[in-house]
């Protein structure tokens, strides 16, 4: 496969129909009214040489490189800034113009380094390729005059660097950085010949408010702003486009190759999900792949405390099978099970929750959701009808009120936090529902109208708060309700209680009702309001009433199925949707079919061959439960660090060590493989082929860029154990188990390989009535018909405060960092994070006698840790914060079992604790963070 | 640990707190839906041992819900 190149039309697109009419050097194109000179004539198949202009960018018009003649017009405009007009002639190549060119390209090179043979951009540089356009031959100034080749060079950052000396001032890094990251790190700094780009006021990079994510580097048009990786190992050779791995978003990507070694990876132009952007672990943190702590080889053990033995892959494949069907033999078919993963493919997922299903004989199948968005699914299927998101990302274009609850979108979903911000500053409102001050409360060009900084743990007041304000104070959308939903008399009692008016919960939340009120006006009557959320709505006791709260929210103020709109969860994980949708939950099917449907579990009985169970299987607390009970003995945990991630560990490790078998397969030994007897290693997703679906339930190509190290595909590894086990699975290809997908799943029945290579991507549902897939839902009418209200009680979390442990703990993450790390702290990007750190308010640093930096234990009534403290008025008095980015942090030795009430999931976000100041000698400080397991094993002794 | 005792009644209590806007005839009818609708069989049988060896630990519509449960 070549270098797959994307074709710069020099100034973005245009919406609008085609009805300017423009002649190009004798060639005729309809554009839409607006549509730049510059972009008509690359339309109509004549590229205009420049070097300000990208189509990712306004234009500026600054390099007067791109000068035309227009007929009838004086001078030689810039073709970047100058619209087409209705029967507008224009010429590209005149000697006017080409003199010009060639005049201004002199004037360029003769301040740039001539070192184009030794340049790391050789053969990648617009510079270069535009001197040859102009036909410039020689250079009349000489190199002798004042010049900027002794410009000082800023290595700071891990992954690009900065070369002044090559610059050409032609703004394009720091429009990128403004226009499409919405960091506004970079200016010009300077007038004339000393205009120079600069980081912040004058600051190296590492030490600006840079956030790395490429923007810049992907925009220079030289060698100024360039990948280390290019600089080391050369200009890449070929691409493999695929999926990024990270987080909820799901950005589309070149894997840029020279021979077999990923040089770099660059976003796609026309990625569905991020429309060519990037942050700086998608563009940058892909070193994991390669990292020398792979796992490569699989391996046995009898007992936990042995040492691993490498064996051969048909000694581990044998030795799963038999073990699974030894437990299953001794103790009954309900007591093996696995876990599946929202970082592996729908492939991946499919060929697991089946192998569960047809070869383990139960429905003891669970995916990592469960501790993340199993709210979600639940919420949404009980208001709108079907777990998902309701719009596709373009859509917050379209908003006029944004309210952003419990989520942090530009550290966790980096790309579409630009994307928001860019409508931000078109002009959209803005609420900020969230314990912490996050960034996007007040950053360059963005201020939330209202940050309702509420306690933990009180959303739901919050919510049933702003629809009590929607019903009293008559802003029902009465024509939406009345045509498109059910239950809105009896909620609209429940609602309109004074118990759930802001003044009555104003000491429940603690935000004034009066911002409460403003805000609910505001979000009903504000014109499209878009509601986005995260793990800070569902990581709660009361989760699923959350997400249901705010679908009725929405559905009372008319704001679904239409553009701009909606209730928008933001996923974790690359393949949260996806893993949901492939039947990984313990009581559905793909497609979220219960299975005690008859009809449903016909199609896969008479696909399969096989008879299946008709109850729910177990849930990941319940299986740590079961074992503790010793019903459950045998567990494959497929792509998750159960031990780091989920909570209170020692019950997490107390059932891990009670089973007969663990299984892991991952791409490192990770915490949980310390109690596993089988490892098998995991295949990257650059070695991946399949699919992935992120948050808008667009499903995404994932290709190989390389073999998997390992020698296997691990969905070819869990068929060959299905297989051992008696139960024969075999497939060819993943293209054939996305067939498979697609015949026994309604919302996927549009969807194959072959159409997603040609059209790119599929928001599913894809069937007949929507071929190329469905970009926002319940458009006429709800999945389940009409919308439903349901009523959202308050059910305060049973986890409070106390004399004892006095403040509030509750977790995130970081933009630099993902999920438990495995990844990220395996690339350079510890550089921004090399530990998770305890934010605290300085008020109750203060009285406990914690300065900046201090070392402090952090105590829960589960557990204890030691973190170093970061004073922080990004946090309210009372409530502490932390990431869980590293496994010697401890950070789930302190959460407890509480849970959602109606799905499980873990409520991480609200754990009551004390802080103290660590004493040498003294608890958790004691024998050091490294060793907080060996404390809290104490300790729980 | 023998947890999943104390596991089914928190679970059970929760939701049941989570219902606390239907009358104790619907609550009970919908703790039953949601029981057969997401639990293990075997979590079901703990319940139920439970709350027959101790019906006055749990409420009524607890009760009527397990009486319920196929």
């Amino acid at each position: 496969m070549s270098l797959h190149t994307e074709h710069d039309f020099g100034t973005p697109a245009v919406d609008g129909p085609a009805t300017v009419g423009v002649e190009v050097d004798g060639l005729r194109v309809q554009v839409p009214e607006g549509t730049s000179v510059m972009r008509a004539a690359a339309l109509a198949g004549v590229d205009v040489p420049k070097l300000c202009a990208t189509d990712s960018l306004d234009a500026f018009g600054s390099c007067r490189l791109c000068l035309v003649e227009i007929d009838g017009r004086r001078g030689t405009p810039a073709s970047c800034t100058t619209p087409v007009a209705d029967g507008m002639v224009v010429h590209t190549q005149t000697p006017k113009v080409a003199k010009l060119r060639e005049s201004v390209m002199e004037l360029y090179i003769s301040d740039h380094p001539l070192d184009c043979l030794t340049c790391p951009a050789n053969g990648d540089c617009e510079l270069q390729d535009m001197a040859g356009v102009v036909g410039l031959r020689q250079v009349r100034y000489g190199q002798d005059g004042a010049n900027h080749g002794d410009a000082e060079k800023d290595h700071s950052n891990p992954y690009f660097d900065f070369d002044p000396s090559k610059c050409i001032a032609c703004s394009r890094c720091v429009r990128a950085c403004g226009e499409i990251q919405g960091t506004f790190a970079l200016t010009i700094e300077g007038r004339g010949f000393e205009s120079k780009v600069s980081p912040g006021a004058g600051e190296s990079f590492m030490d600006s408010e840079c956030v790395s994510c490429g923007a810049c580097v992907q925009a220079c048009p030289t060698s100024t702003l360039q990948e280390k990786s290019v600089v080391e190992l050369g200009v890449p050779t070929r691409s493999v486009t695929t999926t990024c791995a990270y987080c909820g978003v799901g950005c589309s990507f070149k894997a840029e190759l020279r021979g077999d070694e990923v040089v770099r990876m660059v976003p796609l132009k026309d990625g569905g999900a991020n429309d060519g952007h990037s942050c700086v672990k998608g563009r940058f943190a892909f070193g994991y792949a390669s990292h020398p702590d792979r796992a490569l080889k699989p391996m046995l053990r009898e007992k936990i405390t042995d040492p691993w033995r490498e064996v051969e892959w048909d000694e581990a494949v044998d030795a799963v099978a038999r073990g699974l069907l030894d437990v299953r033999q001794k103790y009954g078919v309900g007591s093996i099970g696995a876990i599946t993963s929202s970082r592996c493919t729908n492939e991946e997922v499919y060929v697991v929750q089946k192998m569960v299903r047809a070869a383990f004989g139960n429905n003891n199948v669970d995916t990592c959701a469960r501790v993340c968005h199993s709210p979600t699914g639940y919420g949404l299927k009980q208001t709108f009808g079907e777990s998902a998101g309701t719009q596709d990302f373009k859509s917050v274009a379209s908003a006029d009120v944004i309210m952003v609850i419990g989520a942090n979108p530009t550290d966790g979903h980096p790309v579409f936090a630009s994307r928001m911000k860019q409508r931000l500053r078109q002009g959209a409102r803005l609420i900020v529902a969230d314990p912490r001050r996050i960034d996007l409360v007040r950053s360059p060009h963005i201020a939330a109208e209202h940050h309702l900084q509420l306690q933990p743990g009180t959303n739901v007041a919050l919510v049933n708060a702003m629809s009590h304000v929607v019903v009293t104070e008559g802003l029902v959308d009465q024509d939406f309700v009345a045509a498109r939903c059910e239950g809105f008399d009896e909620w609209a009692r429940f609602i309109s209680g004074e118990e759930h008016s802001p003044e009555a919960v104003e000491p429940l939340t603690g935000v004034p009702a009066a911002d409460v009120r403003a805000a609910a006006r505001l979000y009903a009557t504000g014109g499209n309001g878009a509601i986005y959320y995260g793990l800070g709505v569902t990581e709660h006791s009361q989760g699923s009433t959350m997400v249901m709260g705010m679908a009725n929210l929405a559905m009372a103020c008319g704001n679904i199925g239409r553009d701009g709109v909606g209730v928008n969860p933001l996923r974790g994980q690359n393949n949260v949707q996806g893993s949901c949708d492939m039947g990984s939950f313990p009581h559905e099917l793909t497609g979220y079919r219960h299975v005690s449907d008859d009809s449903a579990r016909k199609i896969f009985e008479d696909l399969w061959g096989t008879t299946l169970q008709a109850e729910p299987g177990l849930r990941i607390p319940n299986m740590f439960d079961s074992a503790l009970e010793g019903t459950f003995r045998a567990l494959f945990v497929h792509g998750e660090d159960i031990a780091q991630s989920d909570p209170n560990f020692h019950h997490v490790s107390a059932a891990l060590e009670a089973m007969d078998l663990v299984v892991v397969q991952d791409l490192f030994l990770n915490e949980t493989s310390k109690f596993a007897h089988v490892f098998l290693p995991g295949a990257s997703f650059l070695e991946k082929d399949g699919t992935f679906t992120n948050a808008e339930r667009r499903i995404n190509r994932v290709r190989s860029v390389m073999k998997p190290k390992s020698g296997k595909h691990e969905w070819a590894i869990v068929c060959e154990i299905a297989t051992a086990m008696g139960y024969p699975m075999h497939y060819d290809h993943p293209s054939q188990i996305m067939d498979e997908i697609a015949a026994v799943t309604p919302t996927f029945a549009g969807v194959s390989f072959d159409k997603l290579d040609r059209v790119g991507s599929i928001q599913w549902p894809c069937d007949d009535q929507a071929p190329l897939g469905t970009p926002i839902m319940h458009a006429e009418s709800f999945t389940r018909g009409l919308g439903r209200f349901v009523p959202t009680p308050f059910v305060p979390t049973s986890e409070r405060s106390t004399r004892k442990y006095p403040l509030v703990l509750t977790t995130g993450r970081i933009l630099s960092q993902y999920n438990v790390g495995a990844q990220t702290r395996r690339t350079a990007n510890v550089a921004w994070h090399g530990e998770d750190v305890l934010e605290i308010h300085p008020h109750d640093a203060e009285v406990r006698g914690i300065l900046d930096g201090a070392r402090v234990t952090l105590t829960s009534r589960v557990g204890e840790t030691a973190l170093h403290a970061k004073l922080s008025e990004r946090m309210p008095t009372g409530v502490v914060y932390t990431t869980f980015h590293h496994p010697i942090s401890g950070t789930n030795v302190l959460t407890t079992e509480n849970s959602d009430w109606a799905t499980n999931c873990p409520e991480y976000k609200v754990t009551a604790v004390q802080v103290a100041l660590a004493r040498p000698g003294v608890g958790a400080d004691a024998v050091g963070a490294a060793d907080w397991r060996t404390a809290a094993a104490e300790l729980a002794d | 640990m023998s947890g999943s005792e104390f596991t089914e009644l928190r679970l059970v209590n929760d939701i049941l707190a989570n219902l606390s806007y239907l009358p104790d005839d619907e609550a009970a009818s919908a703790l039953a839906g949601h029981i057969e609708r997401f639990w293990d069989p075997r979590m079901t049988v703990r319940l139920r041992e439970r709350v027959a060896a101790d019906e006055s630990s749990v409420s009524t519509v607890v009760v009527d819900a397990v009486a319920r449960l196929g």
